[in-house]
Formats: structure tokens, C-alpha cells, sequence
């Protein structure tokens, strides 16, 4: 689907916890046509403060709307929180590739692909754990502590299976969430061997659950963030290293092959 | 009822008959394709190609831009396919929207890599225009050649050499005086020059103490060079007489304004089309609606009609 430069009216944004946020908006064209993974790229005030636009991950589509979940981490996440419900926003989307959904393995037994979400890596994640949701997902989260744990309710009222990890052992497991995939892989190697395994979050995980994947056979996708000034191929701003030179991850991402990365 | 004149946009630019005037500047619009999305190509004056080089470059590290106040740093660092794959891929589909295509080119090391691109690109009837970028700061250079006149004479005269098609030079603002170096390139046969490439600029991350771009600095564009630029338009509109092409941080037709006043004779939209990919095609008819309401019949009448303030 090609993307559109739209004014789209809020819906909703409101305060979900903490510095987190839900933001609905109102597009067909988007909602009908975004596939997970993809983002929108947000002008999130008039004028040339801030100048760029902001990219946030489609989280959920419903009907004609579009659901963002994002951080206030910044003056642009900041301005974003204080727009008001009836409001337009200048919303650039759908863009990037997406996530490409598990095939059936042929003589293989059924295997659930996994999902693993750092911190606010959740985001686009829910969106894929809905359209898979019949593939039954596992889904693993991590955060440094428990109050930071994203999602959980979302990811299991869609039917997956949730597993948590924390850094400080607040809540579930203890350590990192790749930690805690080794340690799944290696337990019950015959019954959660993964079709594919889906992540996204800060760039040390990524790099961290590559290795995983590639040690043990799984194909991996990994979501990447990169500053971005365009978000739609023009600037060359947002490349990613890869076997076959720079990609840019606004355009040729944000889903990445872990095969693919040379970073 | 006052009969509102239709005002002309046509502008020519050294060999160059544009239709309108406003373009695209190169680096900040691809080769086009990623714009059809948004807009109706076929409408702008011209289009700036991203510049090309005799081979095909990587480019630099990421990160390789952020954000500054009412700006961005960029340091792509030339990255393009080189100029056989250019014309092989990106080329054919420029050719067919049926509007100039001027083709910015830089050499790396050697000035002569500059005539090796002029020469192959003169052979090509749909290449309208060659704008040589010696003004690209992230080349890890100690010095541009736009920042000596007598380099700036001694390239552009080079160049001059070996192709007949309409050649514009693009100046850095990174020096003491821009009309002695635009001066420098009118001599040596330049039809145009075009102003302004990026400022040096640098952004740090206190946090990391580190840079915010990988190559440590970078080139600053948008609107926060606006003032910087459109001065140096007008002093160069005072000193030289061929066509000025005028840009940055245009990002509406006010802005555009700015520059025809101040004695550009066209325009490009640069870091202003990744925020509004409309922003050339409003712009375009910003501009007919301005002259429209000042009963200006044609471009000429408006371009370096700055006046003394007065109260
Ligand atoms: C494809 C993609 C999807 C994203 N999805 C989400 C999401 O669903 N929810 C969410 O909360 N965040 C998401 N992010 C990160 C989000 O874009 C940044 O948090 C946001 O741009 C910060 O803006 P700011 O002005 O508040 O912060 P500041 O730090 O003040 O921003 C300064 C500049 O840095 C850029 N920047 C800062 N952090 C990031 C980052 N992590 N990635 C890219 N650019 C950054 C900003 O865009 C801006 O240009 C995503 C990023 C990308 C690239
Ligand atoms: C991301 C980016 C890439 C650029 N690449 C080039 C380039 O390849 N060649 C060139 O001559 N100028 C390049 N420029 C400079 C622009 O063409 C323009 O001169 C400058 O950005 C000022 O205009 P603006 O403020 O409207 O962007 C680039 C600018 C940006 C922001
Ligand atoms: S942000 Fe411009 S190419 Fe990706």
C-alpha cells in the first residue's frame, strides 16, 4: 500500500501509566491498509519547532482507527501528549516493510513463533501478536523492572502465551529477556524450537537475540529505530549496515533479517 | 471589479527554460521516486538529482543526522550508485515526467573526475542542466574548493571545457566573502550558481560526551540557516549578473518570497520536503497567488525588488 500525507483527527490520547501513552486517530486508509511492523512519521506541532517529524510504530488498527502507543522520552513525545481529542494531526503512513508472517513448515511439527519485547519494542509487537494470533504465540517481555513491563494484558488477551523477565527480579524471570529465551530454547528444545522469532527493542537486544537465532537455527526478524529526517527513502539519514551495504531503515526496514544485519 | 492579471512563472535560468520556478535541491529528494507518493512530479520547475559520482560511494557511518533547533545536521557523505548505475536505474524514469533534470556532480579526489561525469552526461539529450556540488562539507576535506576563488575559476573553468549544456555552481556559505567566489564562477563560464549548500555545524550529546553524528559534524540546513542564506543571495544578486538559484530553509511560500526579493531568480525546496512533501508544489502556487495579488504579470518584476526600509 502506498503511503499518504494525511490530517487525521484524534480520537483519543490519553495517559495509559507512567510517561506511557495511547493515541487513536482516525484513517481508513491507513487502518485498512498497515500491516505490522510498519509506522506512521508524525508532524507533532505546527512550525518549525520541533522541525521533524517523530516515527511511531502502528501498535493497532480498529475499523477505520489507528492505535499508537508511544513514551514521552522528549520535547516532540511531549508536544504529542498535550494534543487534544477532535484535533487533526498531519500523520505521513503507512511506511517501512513488515514483519513477514510465519509460513507453515512443511513435516515439521507445529512449532509457535516468538515474539521477545523490550520496553517500548512492545508497541509494534501487539499488532503482529494479533494478526498471528492463531499461530499462538509466545511471547516474552523484559524490562529492567516490573512497573516498566509493557503489554503483558494486551499480548494474553490475544491469546499468546506471556513469559516476563526483569533485571532486578520484580517480576518473573530474573535477568535479561534474552536470558531467559536461551534458557527456553534450551529446556524444551523439542517443544518450543520456534518458527521464527520476532523482536524488537533497544539495538544491544536486538544484536543479542540475532545470536540466538542464528546459534540455534531460527530465523530471525528484528524492528529497528533509527533517527529518521524524511522516513520515506529520500535523505539516506537512517541507514542500517547489512550484508548488501546500507539499507535504510525507514524504507527497506524497519524489518530487518537477522541474517541480513552486518551491524 | 479590478481585473486580476495571470501572473507568468516562466523563468530562465542561463540555457535553461524552466516553467516555473521553484525545484528540488539535491540530496534532499532522491532521484524522485520516493516523492510520487505525495506529489505530482511533472509540476515542478526542475528537479535536482541527489549528487552523483564517478564511482559508486558508501557513504558515511550512521548515525547520520539530528535534529538542532529549527534545523538537522546531515552528514550522508555523497552516498549514490555511481554515475554508470545512475544512468542504467535512475535516470530512465526522470526522463519520462517531462521536466529538467539537472544532475548535481562532485568529485571526491581528483577535480578531473568532474569533466569524466560532464563529459558522459553532455551525451544525453534529457539531462538538462549539471550542477557541480563543490560545496559538500561531509567529505572529511580540510578545505571546499568553493572556498577559494581562485579554485572555484580554475574547476568550473575545467568543466566548462567539455560541455555545452547549462552549468550551475553550488556555493558553500562556509566563507569571507560569497560574491567574490560567485564572481569566480561567473568568469569561468558558469550560466547560474546556486546558493546555499550547508553550514558546518556540530551537536553533542552531553549525556554520551559524544557527537550526535557519527562524523562528528555535519552540514546544518532548514530553517535555521534561512537568514544566513538570503543574504548571502542578495550580496551576490549586487555583484554578479547571471541567475541565482536561492535555497534554504525555504519551507512555504513566505519564505520563497524571502529569496526572489532578495534576487534569486528560482528556488530549491531542500530539508522543507521531508517534513511537507508538498511544500515545492505549494509553494508553486503560494507564488501565483502572491503575484497575483500585487498585480506582478511575470517573475521578473518581483525577483531582486528589495527596497531601502523606510517608514
Ligand atoms: C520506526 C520507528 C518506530 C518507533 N515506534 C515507537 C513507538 O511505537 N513508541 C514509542 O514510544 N517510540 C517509538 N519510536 C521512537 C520514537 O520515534 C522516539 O521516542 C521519538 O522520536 C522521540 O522524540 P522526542 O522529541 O520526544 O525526543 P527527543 O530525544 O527530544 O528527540 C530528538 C530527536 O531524536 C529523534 N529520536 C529520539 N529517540 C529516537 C528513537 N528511539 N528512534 C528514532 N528517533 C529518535 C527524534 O525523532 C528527534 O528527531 C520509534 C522509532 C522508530 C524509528
Ligand atoms: C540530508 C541532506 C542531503 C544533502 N545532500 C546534498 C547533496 O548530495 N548534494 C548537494 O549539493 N547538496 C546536498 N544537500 C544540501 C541541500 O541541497 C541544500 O543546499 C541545503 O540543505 C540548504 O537548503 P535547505 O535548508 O532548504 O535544506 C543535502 C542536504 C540535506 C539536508
Ligand atoms: S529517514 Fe530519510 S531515508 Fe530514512
Amino acid at each position: 500500500m502506498r503511503p499518504a500525507q494525511i490530517k487525521a483527527k484524534i480520537i483519543s490520547n490519553k495517559r495509559f501509566k507512567d510517561s506511557y501513552w495511547h493515541l487513536e486517530f482516525e484513517s481508513r486508509l491507513i487502518a485498512e491498509s498497515a500491516l505490522p511492523g510498519q509506522f506512521v512519521n508524525i508532524k507533532v506541532a505546527d512550525g518549525v519547532e520541533p522541525l521533524l517529524r517523530r516515527p511511531l510504530s502502528i501498535h493497532g488498527t480498529a475499523g477505520s482507527r489507528v492505535r499508537l502507543f508511544y513514551e514521552v522520552v522528549g520535547a516532540g513525545t511531549r508536544l504529542l501528549s498535550n494534543r487534544r481529542v477532535g484535533e487533526f494531526l498531519d500523520v505521513i503512513g503507512p511506511l517501512g516493510n513488515s514483519f513477514s508472517l510465519p509460513g507453515k513448515l512443511q513435516g515439521v511439527k507445529f512449532q509457535p513463533p516468538i515474539l521477545v519485547a523490550g520496553g517500548m519494542g512492545a508497541a509494534p509487537l501487539v499488532f503482529l501478536a494479533k494478526k498471528i494470533r492463531s499461530s499462538r504465540p509466545l511471547v516474552l517481555i523484559g524490562a529492567r523492572t516490573k512497573s516498566k513491563l509493557l503489554c503483558s494484558r494486551e499480548f494474553k488477551a490475544l491469546g499468546c502465551q506471556v513469559k516476563i523477565a526483569t533485571d532486578d527480579g520484580s517480576g518473573g524471570f530474573k535477568g535479561r529477556v534474552t536470558e531467559l529465551l536461551i534458557q527456553l530454547l534450551r529446556q524444551e528444545i523439542s517443544s518450543v524450537r520456534g518458527s521464527a522469532i520476532y523482536a524488537c527493542g533497544p539495538r544491544p537486544m536486538l544484536k543479542a537475540v540475532t545470536k540466538i537465532a542464528c546459534e540455534n537455527n531460527i530465523d530471525s526478524q528484528l524492528s529497528l529505530e533509527e533517527h529518521m529526517a524524511c522516513g520515506i527513502g529520500a535523505c539516506l539519514g537512517c541507514v542500517v549496515a547489512t550484508k548488501s551495504g546500507y539499507k535504510r531503515v525507514c524504507k527497506d526496514g524497519p524489518v530487518f533479517s537477522g541474517k541480513e544485519l552486518t551491524w | 471589479m479590478v481585473k486580476q492579471v495571470k501572473p507568468d512563472l516562466d523563468v530562465r535560468i542561463g540555457k535553461l527554460d524552466l516553467k516555473n520556478p521553484v525545484m528540488v535541491a539535491s540530496g534532499t529528494f532522491g532521484y524522485g521516486e520516493e516523492f510520487v507518493d505525495f506529489i505530482d512530479l511533472k509540476k515542478l520547475g526542475a528537479i535536482v538529482t541527489k549528487t552523483i559520482t564517478v564511482s559508486p560511494r558508501l557513504g558515511n557511518l550512521p548515525p547520520r543526522t539530528c535534529e538542532t533547533p529549527a534545523g538537522m545536521l546531515n552528514s550522508i557523505g555523497l552516498e549514490n550508485p555511481g554515475i554508470d548505475k545512475f544512468i542504467a536505474e535512475k535516470l530512465p524514469s526522470l526522463k519520462k515526467l517531462d521536466i529538467p533534470v539537472i544532475v548535481s556532480i562532485a568529485s571526491i579526489e581528483d577535480p578531473d573526475e568532474f569533466t569524466v561525469l560532464a563529459r558522459q552526461l553532455d551525451k544525453i539529450k534529457e539531462v538538462s542542466a549539471l550542477e557541480l556540488n563543490i560545496s559538500c562539507p561531509n567529505l572529511h576535506k580540510d578545505k571546499l574548493i568553493s572556498q577559494d576563488a581562485k579554485d572555484t575559476f580554475e574547476l568550473v573553468s575545467l568543466v566548462r571545457k567539455v560541455t555545452g549544456k547549462c552549468l550551475i555552481t553550488k556555493l558553500s556559505p562556509n566563507v569571507i566573502s560569497i560574491s567574490e567566489i560567485a564572481l569566480a564562477a561567473e568568469a569561468a563560464g558558469s550560466d547560474a550558481v546556486a546558493l546555499i549548500n550547508t553550514l558546518g555545524g556540530m551537536s553533542i550529546d552531553v549525556d554520551k560526551r559524544q557527537p550526535k553524528i557519527a562524523s562528528w559534524s555535519g552540514g546544518l540546513s532548514g530553517p535555521a540557516i534561512r537568514p544566513v542564506a538570503v543574504k548571502m543571495v542578495w550580496e551576490a544578486h549586487n555583484k554578479i549578473k547571471i541567475p541565482i538559484i536561492g535555497m534554504g530553509g525555504i519551507m512555504d511560500t513566505q519564505s520563497a518570497l524571502e529569496f526572489f526579493i532578495a534576487g534569486a531568480s528560482a528556488i530549491s525546496v531542500g530539508t522543507a520536503n521531508f517534513i511537507n512533501p508538498r511544500a515545492s508544489i505549494e509553494i508553486i502556487s503560494g507564488l501565483k497567488a502572491y503575484m497575483a495579488d500585487n498585480n506582478m504579470r511575470n517573475l521578473s518584476v518581483l525577483i531582486g525588488s528589495l527596497k531601502a526600509c523606510k517608514d
